[in-house]
């Protein structure tokens, strides 16, 4: 078993839910909902992400990457007297340098959150379950995963029926 | 005024004034919607509707325009950029006119998405994700031309630096080769961002589609979204970085579009102005661009209710206040070419504006972006969708000709009378142009008809249901007591 899946219908039970469960000691746990909701990630215990410093070094690569190529082609590799200009003339290179810090911090934004989360991940035990389509629609979920310490198949379930949820079902692998 | 008289009209008016101010503070989507039935509008359209008639027609005719643009790129091959209207002294022609217009209408779907996400103005939620397609097109468009411009086009790649056999590297100290890391890294992170912002959408279409095809090709494209709280936190935190990339990078791409004229020393081009005026231009006919869409995809939809009268008419004055710094843009170029005291200056003003052959040009441009928008001053005009629809043609023609008196008027008299020219487009030229134009419907009416073009999801974050208010104020206090 994966662990135990509770339908809520709006993002307020949703965030009681979570709360509870994380007062209640679990940890390894997950909420779903069809758009993003700060207070849920909150309550879940997930407070930070690494991805901002994941930004800030592809965009300093691409800073450093792209001057260094202008500094190399225009002074060392292939140097071009242009209107007597100093061959290292640093203010021309600025703009292709800009554009590198953003291009490269922003291919880190993307492929960084895609990779902090797991994605792409066409199956996941979650999916067995009909209803979870409604996650994307109109219902919000709490899961509880079976890796946690806390879990057991029979308490779970009567812990999660006790925050009245929609329904409750056994996530299979 | 008779008091009487004047007592009755004034109560008329005020009743007149209540209703239209009410517009303009009116919900962003109009009350009634739930979670589902936004999710169900957005995505019927796409999975459930089919194809209607008038979808059919409009794009029978937009993919005959480009095959138009077909046929003007195969004689373009075939013979050379002589086909065009191009010759010394006016080189640049149509090709760098369409591609600064079409860079330009781009602009306005980034300001959009991001700028005004930035700045949390949750009425961008029910039109970014159409303007982020706009963008996406209007730049596919852009980037044809300059490539089309080079003579030989199967060449284009020698505009990046990579090491080859001929030992050749750009010249860092061009504008045009800024203008190549500028258009294709503005390419690059649009597509980027339009595609982030659509994985939950992808996410709902895999779920709500019936048929297993589509099912299979959205659930690809969706990466197996979930919408788990971890996956949402770290989904924001990408898109708010995204964002605040994309807005020094918006402001920058016309501003370097803008270099490759402002760094030349051409009487008309070389102004200090250029930057910030240019900027403003393109928002200015992006918005134009924003507007002639909306207003048909959300009557022909049926979608009044989430494309609101509140988002034309923040769009309409959005028009107004990036058309009067236009306005002010050609007073100071005008201001400056005398203040300057600098003959050639002098001449070239005088040139566009009444002794040159294309002086009919810069009336047409003065009288299409500069008087024809102030009447959107009157609150009538910005709340009547007919009457937008219209001034965002005029506009959207308007700042066409803006393009052509910079690139036109400025290079056919130079400094020596003995290299003046006169410029004339060919029918190629035309057939080009309208070629793009069909290129970007086409892709419009394909995105339309595939994809959701409404943000489904930041639509459901609109509705009041969606708020956890009571749960924000609690952690507020949980964080400090840590």
């Amino acid at each position: 078993m994966y662990g135990m899946l509770a339908e809520f219908d709006g993002p307020i039970e949703l965030t009681e839910a979570a709360e509870k469960a994380y007062a209640a000691g679990f940890r390894h746990m997950d909420a779903y909902s069809p758009f993003p909701i700060e207070e849920v990630s909150e309550a879940i215990g997930f407070h930070r992400s690494k991805l901002p410093i994941i930004v800030l070094a592809g965009g300093l690569l691409g800073m450093l990457g792209g001057f260094a190529l202008e500094y190399w082609v225009s002074a060392l590799e292939y140097p071009l007297n242009i209107a007597g200009r100093p061959l290292a003339s640093w203010p021309a290179f600025i703009v292709p340098a800009y554009e590198c810090t953003i291009l490269a911090a922003s291919i880190s934004a993307v492929v960084g959150m895609f990779a902090l989360n797991g994605l792409p991940q066409p199956y996941h035990p979650l999916f067995n379950i009909m209803e979870f389509e409604n996650a994307s629609r109109d219902k919000f979920y709490l899961c509880l995963e079976s890796v946690d310490e806390q879990f057991d198949p029979a308490n779970t379930r009567k812990f999660l029926e006790e925050m009245r949820p929609n329904n409750v079902w056994e996530v299979p692998y | 005024m008779t008091p009487p008289k004047g007592t009755v009209d004034y109560e008329l008016d005020e009743k007149r004034v209540d209703k239209l101010v009410s517009v303009e503070k009116a919900p962003v989507i109009e009350p009634g919607h739930s979670f589902g039935s936004v999710t169900d509008k957005i995505t019927s359209i796409v999975l459930r509707r089919g194809t209607p008639l008038w979808w059919l027609g409009g794009i029978a005719i937009t993919f005959g325009m480009l095959q138009l643009l077909l046929l003007a790129c195969t004689l373009l091959f075939a013979k050379g950029v002589g086909e065009w209207g191009i010759n010394i002294p006016v080189g640049w022609g149509f090709a760098i006119i369409n591609f600064v217009w079409w860079i330009g209408i781009g602009h306005a779907g980034t300001l959009i998405s991001a700028i005004l996400a930035l700045l949390k103005q949750s009425w961008r939620n029910s039109i970014n994700r159409f303007a982020e397609a706009m963008t996406l097109f209007a730049v596919m468009c852009a980037g044809l031309f300059p490539v089309l411009h080079t003579g030989r086009p199967w060449l284009a790649y020698w505009l990046l630096p990579y090491p080859n056999t001929m030992g050749v590297w750009p010249q860092f100290r061009s504008p045009l080769v800024w203008d190549v890391f500028a258009v294709s890294t503005y390419a690059t992170v649009s597509a980027l961002f339009w595609y982030v912002g659509l994985v939950p959408d992808l996410a709902t279409m895999r779920d709500t589609a019936r048929h297993p095809v589509p099912r299979f090709i959205y659930g690809m494209l969706a990466m197996g979204w979930r919408g788990s709280a971890r996956h949402w936190k770290r989904y924001e935190t990408a898109y708010i970085l995204l964002a605040g990339l994309s807005t020094p990078l918006v402001l920058s791409v016309h501003t370097v579009v803008s270099f490759d004229f402002a760094i030349s020393i051409l009487p008309g081009w070389h102004t200090t102005i250029f930057p910030p005026y240019f900027v403003a231009g393109a928002i200015y006919c992006g918005f134009a661009m924003v507007l002639f869409l909306a207003i048909p995809i959300r009557a022909l939809y049926g979608l009044e209710d989430l494309i609101t009268m509140r988002h034309l008419v923040n769009a309409a004055k959005v028009m107004l206040a990036t058309g009067l710094i236009v306005a002010y843009g050609y007073g100071m170029e005008a201001f400056a070419a005398f203040y300057s005291g600098n003959k050639y200056e002098q001449f070239m003003w005088l040139n566009r504006a009444w002794i040159g052959p294309y002086w009919w040009s810069y009336w047409a441009l003065l009288a299409t972006n500069i008087f024809t928008p102030q009447i959107l001053w009157f609150r009538r005009v910005r709340q009547s969708p007919p009457m937008l629809f219209i001034i965002s043609t005029i506009i959207l023609v308007g700042m066409w000709l803006e393009r052509f008196v910079i690139v036109v008027t400025s290079l056919h008299r130079d400094f020596l009378p003995s290299s003046w020219g006169y410029y004339k487009p060919t029918s190629i030229d035309w057939a080009t142009y309208v070629g793009t134009l069909g290129l970007f419907f086409t892709l419009m009416f394909l995105f339309l008809r595939v994809l959701p073009a409404i943000s489904i999801f930041e639509v459901r974050t609109l509705l009041p249901e969606a708020k956890v208010s009571k749960h924000g104020d609690a952690h507020l206090m949980s964080g400090a007591d840590l």
